[in-house]
């Protein structure tokens, strides 16, 4: 069904159940309870969780499949955050005209800064990447063209965002005069719909099942390209360039289409960001969030399909819960303990919550490079494996499966 | 006329003539080895042929088009396979896959956008590579990952790979440098029944003189970069100036 293997299919009819059912999955624990600090099913999260996977998504398409590791790929987001602002600015506060531009400007800019990059490979690639991301990050933050052109593009430091005054052609008729806010024909992107159950609360946030149901759909696309020609090709390059071009194959077209696709999603990302929180800022291009996607992907299993949304929700999640713990929380879960004992346990693990949470993520993140150089992926495969065999010992399982 | 006209090629690096004039014919439908001690310039006029290396000057044609500027895959479109020294084949990927790229390839050209087609729905390409596997003996293996597989087993699987292109012209690097005894013998048979069952025009550059003289029909000895003597092998054998270029190497 839709051009898919089994095994596939059933991976995304897999992937289609969680975005569905996140806002349970994501809020198990019912309000007021000591847990329910660990709830991420709130509308501003789950955006991202679905956003980055995206973005990782997309990168996974050059990164896993043909090795070219791009330390730029957070330019390519904010390129097309800039984009979808000025969509909202000019033409609507409908999302659909935002995201479509930002595609296509972030697709541009990859084509160019690919075309230029991809002439060097391994190490030379990922600093040729870094340095036109870096440019591009001190262009937008000082709004350099702006200034040049006596106008502002970017916003500079203070960013970008629709105003009341701005022209916005299509709505002027409607709604001129109102404060903007992003929606889909009518419907804005922060409605919710609450349910409180018991002492449970479940939120279903338009803007979610939104960026969820383009999640899906370009996931569903990774898989085509993963399982297509093209994608053997790209595999064909990561493995062996010197057999590639004697078996009379160009790399060199293949690998700049593959960075343009995930260029294209991460502009996908930028513009979903900015339907969902309608403001463009310079940080999002900075290095560390081009770092990130590489960190998102790695750890979820660089080349397998559903790694790199599981490393986009891992991150994600500590980024927002781990590090909202703080040393009263801590003494609450600990208070059980004699005095002298829980100030110790807390002076310990004070260090690797709230502000330290990026210790626990790189602690994380060596545990599984050291351990499961497949990433999240593979630690999943092992535990399953664990179970196979105790179930049927005798089974014959020694094919290598494809990674999922 | 042959395939293969190389003519007047010259190439230096530095102060060093690698290739010094070398004219050198392959006849269509022959076995054409190329010999030589250690530093002779095999390797160079290889890399020559697959436009790995520009020469300083000279021509090379190949069925009847200049070969010189054009990249490697072009050389290959072209209808010029080449199988290397160490096999190089698409370690991560599987026997199967390994062979299928090379039909893509084939079929497709050099670059072709078929990102949303299904590889499962190419069922002619994976017929043609099943049988090419099924010739080499190794259909059972197909599902394999190919860096897990034997040394024989990566030659021959390279060796796939070059013949599902049906190359008007096979190249090959000592297909059996550091090779035991055994695979080389299988070797010699694996590439006496392609040249037989196929008739592909093969080019092979060797130091093991065992192997020249099971399979060569011409041979070239080169020496210091020059062409020495070009002739069959029953006359190459007794010649006095390869045994002068090869004193102490070898008994041939």
């Amino acid at each position: 069904m839709f051009g898919l293997e089994k095994k596939d299919l059933r991976l995304l009819l897999i992937v289609v159940a969680l975005v569905v059912l996140a806002p349970f999955i994501l809020n198990p624990f019912p309000v007021g309870s000591d847990l329910a600090q660990f709830n991420a099913g709130y509308p501003d999260l789950m955006q991202r969780f679905v956003i980055f996977g995206i973005f990782a998504i997309g990168f996974n398409i050059l990164f896993g499949l043909t090795g070219y590791l791009s330390f730029g790929h957070a330019a390519f987001l904010g390129v097309g955050s800039y984009a979808a602002v000025w969509m909202f600015k000019l033409l609507s506060m409908n999302v659909l005209p935002a995201i479509f531009l930002a595609v296509v400007i972030a697709g541009i800019f990859s084509l160019a800064i690919g075309y230029i990059a991809l002439r060097r490979s391994g190490i030379y690639f990922s600093i040729l990447t870094l340095a036109f991301a870096q440019m591009m990050f001190a262009i937008a933050y000082s709004d350099l063209i702006g200034n040049f052109l006596r106008t502002s593009i970017t916003g500079g430091e203070t960013g970008l965002q629709p105003k009341v005054s701005d022209p916005r052609i299509l709505d002027a008729v409607v709604s001129s005069g109102q404060t903007p806010t992003a929606g889909l024909f009518g419907v804005e992107m922060r409605d919710s719909y609450v349910w409180n159950l018991g002492d449970w609360v479940f939120t279903f946030n338009f803007g979610y099942y939104f960026a969820g149901l383009i999640m899906v759909i370009s996931f569903y696309l990774s898989i085509r390209i993963f399982r297509s020609p093209f994608g053997m090709m790209l595999r064909a390059i990561k493995s062996n360039q010197t057999r590639m071009s004697y078996t009379g194959l160009n790399a060199k077209p293949y690998t700049l289409a593959a960075f343009v696709i995930s260029g294209m999603y991460a502009g996908l990302a930028g513009g979903l960001l900015v339907a969902m929180d309608t403001q463009a800022g310079a940080e999002r291009m900075f290095w560390t969030a081009s770092g990130e996607v590489v960190l998102m992907t790695i750890l979820g299993g660089a080349g397998t399909l559903i790694g790199p949304v599981l490393g986009a929700g891992f991150i994600k999640y500590f980024e927002n819960i781990i590090s909202k713990i703080n040393s009263t929380i801590l003494h609450q879960w600990f208070a059980w303990l004699p005095d002298g004992l829980e100030d110790f346990i807390v002076a310990v693990i004070y260090p690797f919550v709230g502000k330290g949470w990026h210790l626990t993520l790189g602690l994380v993140f060596m545990l599984v490079v050291i351990f499961l150089p497949g990433g999240l992926v593979q630690g999943g495969q092992k535990f399953a494996g664990l179970f196979r065999r105790k179930k049927s010992k005798d089974a014959k399982d020694g094919a290598t499966t494809p990674a999922e | 006329m042959g395939i293969l006209e190389v003519k007047g090629i010259n190439k230096r690096f530095g102060g060093l003539q690698a290739l010094g004039d070398v004219n050198l014919s392959v006849a269509e439908n022959t076995t054409h080895a190329i010999i030589g001690p250690n530093g002779a310039g095999k390797s160079t006029l290889l890399n020559v042929l697959v436009g790995k290396l520009i020469p300083d000057s000279g021509s090379v044609m190949f069925d009847g088009q200049s070969v010189l500027g054009r990249k490697p895959h072009e050389i290959n479109q072209m209808g010029i396979s080449r199988v290397f020294q160490t096999p190089e084949i698409f370690g991560d990927l599987s026997v199967l896959e390994n062979v299928m790229i090379p039909c893509f390839a084939k079929r497709d050209g050099a670059f072709r956008m078929h990102a949303i087609e299904s590889v499962f729905a190419e069922r002619g390409i994976r017929q043609q590579a099943e049988e090419i596997l099924a010739d080499v003996n190794m259909l059972e293996k197909n599902q394999m990952i190919a860096s897990s597989l034997s040394r024989g087993d990566k030659r021959r699987l390279e060796m796939a790979m070059c013949l599902v292109q049906d190359p008007k012209l096979l190249l090959l690097d000592e297909p059996t440098a550091g090779m035991a005894r055994a695979d080389t013998e299988n070797t010699i048979n694996l590439l006496k029944e392609i040249r037989e069952q196929r008739g592909i025009t093969m080019a092979i550059i060797e130091h093991d003189m065992n192997v020249v003289f099971s399979l060569a029909e011409r041979i070239t000895v080169l020496a210091q970069g020059t062409p020495l003597v070009e002739d069959i092998p029953d006359n190459i054998k007794g010649h006095p100036k390869v045994r002068e270029a090869y004193l102490g190497e070898a008994q041939v």
